[in-house]
């Protein structure tokens, strides 16, 4: 075992120990941050400091991939090699990156001075190909030289915002955070105002009657969750916002922390005061340091303007949120292992039921909304259910977010109403498929997802149409591949990513995934088998049938739309 | 809430207590559902899911260990779409891990007809034996992570947390702090772990000795030798950790 200096680790320690097991992630986060990985020694020390059995943390080190038990390089260079950042030649780049590895010699051991490793999507589609040094996103533009992106000089290209209306994103395209003060100018925080002079009944009740459905895949009726909550009769309860963006091609939820950070804050604090919760948690991506970033100080900036902490705006309702940063798991978005993650555990699903409404976080009632869904709060308290309702169609009210990525014009997020079609984002917004090619498919909903083709272009953008079409609209996330594109190579992609991030829980995912996986590479190389077709479908049912998360439930979607597009792809040679 | 639950396993009614679970309810009727990674002293976590039955309404099918009665439910537990999971959860089980000594799994395979010959060039888990105190061995390969014995270990019975998950999805294990040895860590030798492995991956180390075609002659000198080495040794930081 290496001796290492325990000292910088001792405030660490008593800082979190108070807390105990939930506190274990962020402790070794800080030891993390002090060492470059978490040595041994400080491993035991948060064991004893937090009281967490010594196997268990091991276990929590191993289940995430931002988390390093062994030294790593001083730099840690993360390339995105997902669909759309493959496309916009990430493999290529990640060869170029491996090949400049320098080395050195420590203690006998020859290390690489930067460590380089394949990331799963890292919500930076729209500036494909995503590297992150540090975790700060970098541009590879291919006039900047290799130290200067390993240097994280490199800045991004602002994100491209628009769509057909903004109110979700209104006060977006400052190409910098809107700060507290900025917020109240454009009337920030009156929503909260008028939401503390109501009753929480009430609150709920105008939710409710907006029709608006969570933002994060599932579509559940928001008014309804909080409703649940709200009648549990256990205290405490919590509010959480999920805030793990990860699905492949997805970014919408980081554009909003990094733009608009109060926005968030202010439709959490309403939630909380709607089912009567007097702390939040906001469980942050642990790739988005950015947003991290960004949202600690909005939190800040609304401690000190008592829109958080004791008596809000001299209403009696007290409300803190702490943020909590994920460190790699895609899992996590699934909304109870996000939960066992705040408990300091490795983040495995649990059994549904109970509900989080009344067995959530810490096994409290807990009400966990996405961050677009909570976005659209401070509207709805503000213009009322029927003035969100003019918005959308009947059964899809309300403004949506698509994130645009792939081989489009110009890959952005775009804020529409519910109700356009996929021709008007594709073609009048995002200005049609690149180099004016032909469009092969669409993969509508990120990886967990399925394939649009032309005949599906005049397809409204709604819940109801798209289920009518077969598709999901998942988290608004549509990713364009043009007519020269190889499909294998894509499935290969999708399958690389569902292998990697199982959690490994449920027998189904756990080897259906890898088995998935092992299938598609053999099509990739055109060593295809017979009976593949049939392996690949029963794996898939299995998995949809009998996983126990939306993860495994939904890892075969997408190549099963690809079998039923284009089934020659699957056959054998 | 009523004292008594009906509902149909099969097309036959039966009632039972509130939150009895589906796997009770049928066993109570005759009605056979498979288990695996199910064990009566340990928290059921719904893993294997060979259990899974359909139950009328609901999307997705129900894992019978976990899932809980109610008024009214219609419960089928042999269709298609439920065989099809048994099927082909016990073919990628064999596709994984060596199953030789796991005769329930075998009679699962022959009875739905699972091949276990379905996935070629799949990659097995076939990590070395570990062979590191005198009591017993560890032959991961042959391990199906039912969870049991990490679960024996923690709060379903010993409390003494020697044994936890590595790695994540395909790649996981069962293993200790830093992968160290067992009588390295805060292991009590309660030999719990052992008792619930339904596949032989944990087995006394007589048992596997004698396998290996060791005397019983042989096997004494061998594990007391080791028993003494161990007794001299210091105890290790990671124990005195939890000791504290």
């Amino acid at each position: 075992m290496e001796n290492i200096d325990l000292t910088p680790l001792l405030p660490v320690l008593e800082k979190y120990s108070p807390q105990g097991q939930t506190a274990l992630l962020p402790a070794l986060q800080d030891a993390q941050e002090i060492y470059g990985y978490v040595p041994e020694q400080a491993a035991i020390e948060i064991s004893k400091g937090l009281r967490v059995p010594l196997a268990e943390i091991h276990g929590v080190l191993e289940f995430y991939s931002l988390l390093y038990n062994k030294p790593v390089g001083k730099t840690v260079v993360h390339v995105c090699t997902d669909p759309a950042c493959a496309m916009a030649g990430a493999e290529s780049l990640l060869k170029v990156m491996n090949r400049k590895l320098e080395f050195h010699v420590e203690k006998g051991e020859r290390l690489p001075s930067i460590t380089v490793e394949k990331a799963p999507c890292l919500g930076l589609c729209e500036h494909a190909p995503a590297l992150m040094v540090q975790g700060k996103p970098v541009a590879p533009g291919t006039s900047d030289t290799w130290e200067d992106i390993v240097a994280g000089k490199t800045h991004l290209a602002r994100p491209s915002i628009s769509g057909d209306i903004a109110i979700l994103t209104a006060g977006c395209n400052q190409g910098k955070p809107t700060e507290l003060a900025g917020y109240i100018k454009m009337n920030g925080y009156a929503a909260l105002q008028k939401a503390l002079q109501m009753t929480p009944q009430s609150v709920i009740a105008e939710v409710k009657a907006s029709g608006l459905v969570g933002r994060g895949g599932a579509a559940f009726p928001t008014g309804v969750k909080w409703e649940g909550a709200a009648n549990t009769p256990m205290e405490p309860k919590y509010v959480v916002c999920n805030a793990d963006e990860a699905e492949p091609g997805t970014f919408k939820d980081r554009i909003m922390m990094e733009n608009m950070p109060h926005r968030i804050l202010e439709g959490i604090i309403i939630a909380a005061y709607a089912i009567g919760a007097n702390k939040g948690y906001m469980y942050i991506r642990g790739e988005y340091l950015v947003p991290y970033q960004v949202m600690n100080h909005a939190v800040e900036e609304a401690r000190q303007a008592g829109y958080l902490g004791k008596n809000i705006l001299g209403s009696g309702f007290d409300f803190d949120l702490e943020l909590r940063r994920g460190a790699g798991a895609y899992v996590c978005g699934e909304e109870t292992a996000l939960f066992e993650s705040i408990e300091g555990k490795r983040g495995f699903p649990r059994v549904k039921p109970p509900f989080p409404t009344t067995h959530g976080l810490f096994g409290k009632p807990t009400v966990i909304n996405n961050v677009e869904t909570l976005c659209n709060v401070p509207f709805i308290l503000l213009e009322g259910a029927s003035g969100y309702r003019k918005i959308g169609t009947e059964k899809s009210p309300g403004p949506k977010l698509f994130c645009l990525s792939g081989d489009v014009e110009k890959p952005g997020l775009y804020e529409v109403p519910f109700g356009v079609t996929f021709r008007h984002l594709l073609e009048d917004l995002a200005g049609g498929v690149r180099h004016g090619k032909k469009m092969k498919a669409a993969l509508f909903g990120g990886a967990a997802g399925a394939f649009a083709i032309e005949k599906d272009l005049d397809v409204r953008l709604t819940f109801e149409d798209l289920r009518s079409a077969g598709l999901p609209l998942g988290s608004g996330v549509i990713t364009v591949f043009d007519e020269t594109r190889d499909m294998k190579d894509i499935c290969l992609r999708l399958a690389h990513f569902f292998a990697d991030e199982s959690c490994g829980k449920c027998f189904p995912c756990q080897i259906g995934t890898q088995r998935q996986y092992e299938i598609l590479q053999r099509v990739m190389q055109g060593d295809t088998l017979p009976g593949d077709m049939e392996r690949l479908r029963d794996i898939g049912q299995t998995m949809t049938d009998s996983s126990i998360c939306g993860l495994g439930q939904t890892a075969g979607l997408a190549i099963a739309s690809a079998t039923r597009l284009w089934p020659e792809l699957f056959q054998p040679q | 809430m009523a004292d008594k639950i009906t509902l149909t396993i099969d097309n036959q009614p039966v009632t039972v207590a509130p939150g009895t679970t589906i796997l009770k309810a049928a066993e109570q009727i005759g009605v056979k559902i498979p288990t695996i990674c199910y064990h009566d002293y340990c928290t059921a976590n719904g893993l294997c899911r060979i259990c899974v039955v359909e139950v009328e309404g609901s999307r997705t099918l129900v894992p019978a260990c976990i899932g809980k009665v109610s008024e009214g439910m219609k419960v089928q537990t042999h269709t298609e779409r439920v065989e099809t999971s048994r099927r082909t959860i016990l073919e990628m089980l064999a596709s994984s891990v060596d199953l030789s000594e796991a005769p329930d799994i075998q009679e699962y395979i022959v009875e739905y007809h699972a091949d276990t010959a379905r996935f070629p060039e799949a990659e097995e888990r076939q990590p070395s034996v570990i062979d590191d105190n005198p009591m017993f061995i560890r032959d991961y390969a042959k391990c199906i992570l039912c969870w049991r014995c990490v679960q024996v270990c923690a709060d379903d019975a010993q409390y003494t947390y020697a044994i936890n998950f590595t790695g994540r999805g395909y790649e996981t294990q069962i293993g200790t702090f830093f992968n160290k040895s067992l009588p390295e860590t805060t292991c009590v030798f309660c030999g719990q772990c052992v008792g619930v492995c339904p596949t032989g991956a944990l087995k006394p180390k007589r048992e596997w000795l004698l396998q290996n075609g060791f005397s019983q002659n042989e096997i004494m000198e061998l594990t007391r030798s080791q028993r003494k080495q161990h007794t001299r040794r210091e105890v290790p930081v990671a124990n005195k950790v939890e000791q504290e």
